[in-house]
């Protein structure tokens, strides 16, 4: 299956992913539109520390904890990716203290939110690849 | 105390309808010319840091920043334009040469663009290269005067060592310490997808790029940086450059903090130390010690390369040549006063050196006058912009085009001129690891070679209209050229005629 790989070798800590992710949700067709005056909150995340960076969002395991742990199954393993049912979501974070990445954060709205491969957006396929300035964020298949 | 305050030359205007305080201009900007005031929620810019290098412009994912350049303006003056002000300020203040980046930018004439290139109507075919073979590949070296045969009447194989390439276009010297590691690996991993070459300068090279070695040329300069045997195995041909189109008669000099780590090793100097190339090679003082210098490379590698000899196109270009033609070289590589650096002093590359196009032309005419032609094959460089000017290069004269500008730009750098800097935004001329990451060579290589099929595509295009269907049909064949406002004597130097003769 396709997931988002991270190559933190060429990652500028430029931060455009987080808000091609952010914009990506909104279904809005302008980002400035889309994004002035607002406080983003993307699902994925450049971490940084000393020089390193690498962003990081959803590995989209094959034995996720976070779907063993949700209490409502409002997160489900759909064709290898891990989806968010936002309406069964109680915002009980178990997920959140789950996941060993990080990669499930909370909403305003209570329910959490993690990366879907924009599945569910209007471009259809990851944006942060897609605005991704040097390559660093891939969406490939690559051997289990 | 005098005041030297000077408004900066540009501007960086903001939209703050489209700004949304992502902060990519502030993480990128090398100068530091961005900034988040945290307590007031916005963007700010600091004009005097900006060099106009386009990084955040062309990262900032709103299109919410332009640069443009200030009308602030002094009082009107045909004489001293605002440039030559503002120099006379630097110098004041910090009592130095003047340094500038890139090639030459004044107001002289391009002949390239006073050149118009020929078309076939009506009673001579062109030819459709989608359709028919087009040939773009030369060969570069000495040719044999004749045709030898053995006692069998077999043609005896005397051709000298030669590069073959697939199109009549090298990437032209850029050390590694001028350019960075990543730039370095983009353009060996294109020359050798391409089937071409690229040049390494004179900083030697490194050694996770000599499994590029039979697309690479490897430079011997004055400083003789890097130079070993190994490394002159490693490369298809040696360059000895003699002079630089962006500073003729000068040497070079890369700061002590770019020497470090693997410029350090490869170069085989100490970390921290000036790396200075004379002048002169101090060893070279006239044709006969040029001879020895290229023979004593000939005889290092067997003869199995060839040797080019590089210089900076001056005055007497011509003779120069034609005494390099005798030297023993198998290629004159010849590099107009528009070809860049990556840091030069600016009245030397302003102020030095003719057009590539008026060397070029003499130079072929002079060693087909002598009957030596066939001694040397001729590469040009100094501002080759497009692949109209290499086929106006050719049609001239020329056997091959060095590029080294339009390869870089293919990188990513957008002419700021600030290499001297070593703070390169688009992570080409610095050595800083964050700004050198910039360049994936994964992309970098890729998008020099999307550049070099693109211009192939084009030659061909233009030699089809011609009627021509090889490469070197064209070469020197200047009854396909035609002048444009040019007066006797450039038509004359250019050996073509007025449009419409």
């Amino acid at each position: 299956m396709k997931r988002v790989y991270v190559n933190e070798k060429w990652c500028l800590a430029c931060h455009l992913c987080e808000y091609y992710c952010a914009f990506a949700s909104t279904g809005e067709k302008d980002m400035a539109r889309a994004l002035k005056n607002v406080k983003i909150r993307p699902r994925i995340r450049v971490e940084e520390l000393g020089g390193i960076s690498f962003a990081v969002s959803c590995r989209h395991c094959d034995d996720p904890l976070c779907v063993k742990g949700c209490i409502t199954g409002a997160l489900t393993r759909v064709d290898g990716v891990i989806m968010i049912d936002s309406d069964r979501c109680i915002g009980c974070y178990t997920c959140i203290l789950c996941c060993p990445f990080g990669a499930v954060s909370p909403t305003e709205h209570g329910a959490v939110q993690k990366c879907e491969l924009c599945i569910r957006t209007t471009a259809g396929t990851p944006q942060c690849v897609q605005g991704c300035p040097n390559g660093t964020i891939v969406f490939e298949e690559r051997g289990e | 105390m005098a005041v030297d305050y000077l408004y900066p030359e540009y501007e960086i205007i903001r939209n703050y309808d489209r700004c949304i305080n992502c902060r990519v201009c502030e993480r990128q900007c090398s100068n530091e010319a961005h900034e988040y005031l945290g307590d007031m929620g916005k963007m700010v810019s600091d004009d005097a840091k900006c060099v106009n290098c386009h990084r955040c412009v062309s990262l900032c994912p709103t299109r919410a920043l332009k640069i443009v350049k200030s009308d602030h303006t002094f009082k009107a003056n045909a004489n001293w334009d605002a440039a030559k002000i503002r120099e006379i300020y630097k110098q004041a203040a910090s009592g130095g040469v003047l340094l500038s980046s890139m090639g030459n930018p004044e107001n002289f004439p391009v002949y390239f663009d006073k050149m118009v290139i020929n078309a076939s109507q009506v009673t001579n075919p062109s030819i459709d290269p989608l359709r028919e073979p087009m040939e773009t590949r030369i060969h570069l070296g000495a040719k044999p005067s004749k045709i030898e045969r053995d006692k069998n009447g077999r043609i005896r194989k005397n051709l000298p060592p030669h590069l073959k390439l697939s199109m009549p276009v090298m990437f032209s010297a850029m050390s590694f310490g001028s350019i960075s590691y990543n730039a370095h690996e983009s353009l060996a991993r294109a020359a050798a997808e391409l089937g071409i070459y690229y040049n390494t300068g004179e900083g030697g090279l490194h050694e996770d790029l000599y499994k590029y070695g039979s697309n690479t040329i490897v430079q011997v300069a004055s400083g003789r940086f890097g130079v070993h045997r190994k490394y002159l195995d490693s490369g298809a041909a040696i360059e000895i450059k003699m002079g630089q189109g962006a500073k003729p008669g000068i040497g070079g000099h890369l700061p002590g903090k770019k020497i470090v780590g693997d410029i350090s090793r490869t170069r085989m100097i100490p970390e921290g130390t000036d790396a200075i190339s004379p002048a002169p090679h101090h060893d070279i003082y006239s044709i006969e010690d040029l001879r020895q210098l290229v023979y004593s490379l000939k005889e290092a590698t067997r003869y199995t390369k060839p040797v080019i000899v590089k210089i900076a196109a001056v005055h007497n270009v011509a003779a120069i040549a034609s005494g390099i033609a005798r030297s023993g070289a198998d290629i004159i590589a010849i590099d107009g006063f528009r070809g860049g650096t990556g840091a030069a002093p600016t009245r030397i590359r302003d102020h030095v050196g003719i057009p590539i196009e008026l060397a070029l032309a003499s130079v072929d005419k002079r060693l087909r006058d002598e009957g030596i032609r066939d001694n040397v094959s001729i590469v040009v460089g100094g501002s080759i912009r497009s692949s109209a000017d290499v086929v106006k290069a050719v049609a001239l004269g020329a056997d091959c085009v060095y590029i080294g500008t339009a390869a870089l730009i293919a990188l990513g750098c957008h002419l700021c001129r600030n290499c001297h800097t070593g703070k390169c935004n688009w992570g080409i001329a610095t050595q800083r690891e964050d700004l050198v990451k910039r360049l994936n060579p994964d992309i970098g290589y890729k998008r020099v070679v999307n550049l070099m099929t693109a211009w192939q595509h084009e030659i061909k295009e233009m030699m089809g209209g011609m009627g021509i269907n090889a490469i070197e049909s064209l070469r020197g064949n200047r009854l396909m050229l035609r002048g444009v406002g040019l007066n006797e004597k450039e038509l004359e130097i250019l050996g073509i005629k007025h449009a419409g003769e």
